[in-house]
C-alpha cells in the first residue's frame, strides 16, 4: 500500500526526520491561506504516481494569490490518469544539493537493502551505478549509526551535512522497520543552507502487514470492482477484452491470458482465485465476472490447494441463484477432480481436460462461433 | 537409488498446523502419496491424533520422539514466523512454508535465522517439493507426477502442475520438482536449485517455470551457460500489462530487467530452449535429450 507524500512525511517527521513546513489543501482557498502562513511555496499534487514533477504536478508560487491560482489549476486535473483532490503546500526551499536515500527489500539477497546517492533528484534512475551506494543489512542488527556514517562516507559527503544525513538515514531505517515498509525513500533529500530536509517522501507499506499497522490510514488504489474483489482476498485486475477469466494461481492466471491471446482472444480481466478459496468466495468471484458483461467466461483450474469440487459447487451455486447468460468454458483438473467433473456434468457443464482445448473453445464462443 | 535433491525416501516429515483444515487435508494427501509423515504439531493440542498421527505442542517433540528432519507449515500468516523459527531451532534440515500472506519483514527474519542455522527453507507461498515415488511435502495433486530424469523448478504452483503433468503423459518422469514460492522473498531461487540439479545424478534435464517480474530468470541464464545439462524454460506473463513498479528503488535494482522480453533474451543467450506454450515443454526436453 502506497501512502500519499503528506502522510509519508507526517510519519517521517514523527520519527525525527526534518521535513519542510507545510499544510494540506483541498481547496484553492486553503492553498491561499497556507501560502499566507508559509511565504513562497511549492504546491504538490498528492497522487500515487512517480514522475509527478515531469507530469506537471508541481507548481511554485511567491504570493498567496499566485498560490490560489496554481491550486485552481492543479485541483481536479489528472496526473498520469489519477485525479488530484489534495495538494501539499510547502515552504519553498533553496537547494544547494539533492541526495537520494532509500530502504527496500532485496529479494535476491533476502535482506533489507539501503540505497544512497549524492546524486538525487528527479533523474535518480539515470544515475550511473558507480554513483550509487548499495548496502545489504541484517534484519536483526539493522542500520546502526556507524553503518550510516560508513554509507554517507561512501556517498562522498563530508562536514556537518554528513552527520545530519547519517542521522536521517538511521531514522529512516526505523520507519522502514516500524511500518513494515516494502520501500521507503527520500528523493530528494535537500541540502538547503545548513539544513538537511526531506523534500519528498515515499512510504509503501507491505499489504500483508496492515493487520498490525493500526493507525495507518488505508489508501485504496484501483477501480471499484478491483477493490471489491481484493476485499474477498482475491487478486483482480481489469483489462479491456471480452472474455472473463478466472484461474487459480497468479502464474496460471497470467499463462491463461497469454494463451487466450495466442488464440486471438481478448481477456477482460486477470483473476487469481487461488489459495484454496472455498465455495462461497469463489461464487462471489464468478458473480463479479458476470458483472463485466463478457461474451464468454473461461475458468481454468488445476487444483492443488484449491479443490475442484469446491469450484464446481461455486459455479452451480451461481447458476442456480441467478443464472449465467453467457457461455462458460471450464477446465477442471487436480485435487478432487472426479467429484468436481461429476457435479458439473449433472448440471450441464462439460469440463475440459486441457487448457489448450478450453482456450480455443472459449475464443470461438466469444466470436459467436457455434455451440 | 536414494539420490534426489533436498528430500528423499528417508525424509521424516512433521506437519505444523495439522489440526487446521488445510493441515489435516494435506497431511492425509501426503500420507496417501507415501511420504513418511511422522507427527503433527499444534500448540495446545498435544495428545490428539489426526489420521493416526500423534499431535504435539512443539516441533522438538516430533524431532526427539520420531526423528523428524523436515517440517511443513500450514500455519496462519501471523503465526508463521514463530512456527518457522520453532522448526529451524528444533534442528530440522528442511522447512517448507506453504502459508501465504506472510509479512515480508517476517520472512526476512526467517531467512536470516535459517541462514545462521544452515536450514533449507522452501517458500513461503509455495506448493512444496516432491521427489516422485520417494517423498512429497506440499499441496500438489498426487496423481500427476512420475519418477524420472527431469528436474523442475517453478515460481508458480499451478503452472508447474501443468508442466509436470504434460511431462508425465509424454513418458518423462521427474527427479525432483521444487516450488520456489510466489512471494517477493523466498528461500530458494532458480540458481540455488539449478546448482543442485547440476550435481544430481538422477537429473538429466531441467525445466524452469518462470514469470515476469524480478531478476531470477536473468540470474539463472548466467548459470545455464556453464551447465552440462539441457534447460527448457516456460515463462508466464507475455501478455500482461506493465505490472506494479516498486518505486525508484525497485527500478534501480532491476535496471530494466524483469520483463518477458528481457528474460527470454537472457535465457536464450544462456542456451536454454524456450517453450512458447506450457505443453510444448516435453517435446523440447525430448529434443534436448536426443530421444
Amino acid at each position: 500500500m502506497k501512502l500519499y507524500e503528506y502522510l509519508a512525511k507526517e510519519i517521517m517527521s514523527k520519527a525525527g526526520i526534518p521535513v519542510p513546513k507545510g499544510m494540506v489543501a483541498r481547496t484553492a482557498e486553503e492553498a491561499e491561506s497556507a501560502a499566507r502562513a508559509l511565504g513562497a511555496v511549492a504546491l504538490k499534487a498528492q497522487v500515487l504516481a512517480g514522475g509527478r514533477g515531469k507530469a506537471g504536478g508541481i507548481a511554485f508560487a511567491s504570493t498567496p494569490e499566485e498560490a490560489k491560482a496554481a491550486a485552481e489549476r492543479l485541483l481536479g486535473t489528472e496526473i498520469r490518469g489519477l485525479r488530484v483532490d489534495t495538494i501539499l503546500v510547502e515552504e519553498r526551499l533553496s537547494i544547494d544539493a539533492e541526495l537520494y536515500l532509500g530502504l527496500t527489500v532485496d529479494a535476491g539477497n533476502r535482506a533489507p537493502l539501503c540505497i544512497a546517492s549524492a546524486r538525487g533528484g528527479m533523474d535518480i534512475e539515470e544515475v550511473p551505478v558507480k554513483d550509487i551506494v548499495k548496502v545489504n543489512l541484517h534484519p536483526s542488527w539493522g542500520l546502526g549509526a556507524y553503518k550510516a556514517r560508513q554509507i554517507v562516507r561512501r556517498m562522498g559527503l563530508q562536514g556537518p551535512h554528513a552527520s545530519k544525513v547519517a542521522d536521517i538515514l538511521v531514522k529512516l531505517y526505523g520507519v522502514f522497520k516500524q511500518y513494515d515498509a516494502e520501500l521507503t525513500e527520500i528523493n530528494p533529500l535537500v541540502i538547503s543552507g545548513d539544513r538537511v530536509v526531506a523534500a519528498d517522501g515515499r512510504l509503501n507499506i507491505d499489504d500483508e502487514a496492515l493487520f498490525r499497522q493500526e493507525g495507518v490510514p488505508v489508501i485504496e488504489e484501483g477501480t471499484e470492482i478491483e477493490l471489491r474483489v481484493r476485499k474477498m482476498g482475491l487478486s483482480y485486475v481489469e483489462l479491456d477484452g471480452d472474455i472473463a477469466v478466472m484461474a487459480n494461481g497468479a502464474g496460471m492466471a497470467m499463462a491463461t491470458l497469454d494463451i487466450l491471446q495466442h488464440y486471438g482472444g481478448r481477456p477482460a480481466n486477470f483473476l487469481d482465485a487461488g489459495g484454496g478459496a472455498s465455495v462461497e468466495p469463489t461464487a462471489r468471484a464468478i458473480e463479479v465476472l458476470l458483472e463485466t458483461n463478457p461474451k464468454a467466461i473461461l475458468i481454468n483450474i488445476f487444483g492443488g490447494i484449491t479443490r475442484c469440487d469446491d469450484v464446481a459447487r461455486a459455479l452451480i451455486m451461481v447458476k442456480e441463484q441467478r443464472g449465467i447468460p453467457v457461455p462458460v468454458v471450464i477446465r477442471l483438473v487436480g485435487t478432487n477432480e472426479e467429484e468436481g467433473v461429476r457435479l458439473l456434468s449433472e448440471h450441464g457443464f462439460p469440463a475440459y481436460k486441457t487448457m489448450d482445448e478450453a482456450a480455443s473453445r472459449v475464443v470461438a464462443l466469444a466470436r459467436g462461433g457455434g455451440e | 537409488m536414494t539420490v534426489a535433491i533436498i528430500i528423499n525416501e528417508k525424509t521424516k516429515v512433521v506437519v505444523q498446523g495439522i489440526t487446521g483444515n488445510q493441515g489435516a487435508f494435506h497431511a492425509a494427501q501426503m500420507l496417501a502419496y507415501g511420504s513418511r509423515v511422522v507427527a503433527g504439531v499444534s500448540p495446545g493440542k498435544s495428545g490428539q491424533e489426526v489420521h493416526g498421527l500423534p499431535v504435539y505442542d512443539t516441533v522438538e517433540d516430533a524431532v526427539e520422539k520420531h526423528g523428524a528432519n523436515a517440517s511443513v507449515l500450514f500455519v496462519p500468516a501471523r503465526f508463521a514466523k514463530d512456527a518457522a523459527f520453532e522448526a529451524i531451532d528444533a534442528g530440522v534440515a528442511v522447512v517448507v512454508i506453504i502459508t501465504e500472506h506472510i509479512p515480508v519483514h517476517d520472512t526476512l527474519d526467517i531467512m536470516a535465522f535459517a541462514k545462521e542455522k544452515g536450514t533449507t527453507v522452501i517458500g513461503p507461498n509455495t506448493f512444496g517439493i516432491i521427489s516422485p515415488g520417494k517423498c512429497k511435502i506440499g499441496i500438489m495433486p498426487n496423481q500427476i507426477y512420475a519418477a524420472g530424469c527431469v528436474g523442475i523448478a517453478a515460481r508458480s504452483g499451478t503452472l508447474s502442475y501443468e508442466v509436470a503433468q504434460s511431462l508425465t503423459r509424454a513418458g518423462l518422469g521427474q527427479s525432483t520438482v521444487v516450488g520456489l514460492g510466489g512471494d517477493r522473498v523466498v528461500g530458494q531461487s532458480f540458481v540455488s536449485i539449478l546448482k543442485q540439479f547440476a550435481k544430481d545424478p538422477d537429473t538429466e534435464a531441467c525445466v524452469l517455470v518462470g514469470e515476469i517480474g524480478g531478476t531470477q530468470e536473468e540470474e539463472a541464464a548466467e548459470l545455464i551457460k556453464g551447465m552440462n545439462k539441457p534447460v527448457v524454460a516456460y515463462l508466464a506473463g507475455k501478455s500482461a500489462p506493465p505490472g506494479k513498479r516498486m518505486g525508484h528503488a525497485g527500478a534501480i535494482i532491476e535496471r530494466g530487467r524483469g520483463t518477458f522480453e528481457s528474460k527470454v533474451k537472457a535465457l536464450e543467450a544462456g542456451g536454454a530452449r524456450i517453450a512458447q506454450l506450457p505443453w510444448e515443454v516435453p517435446a523440447l526436453i525430448k529434443e534436448a535429450l536426443g530421444r
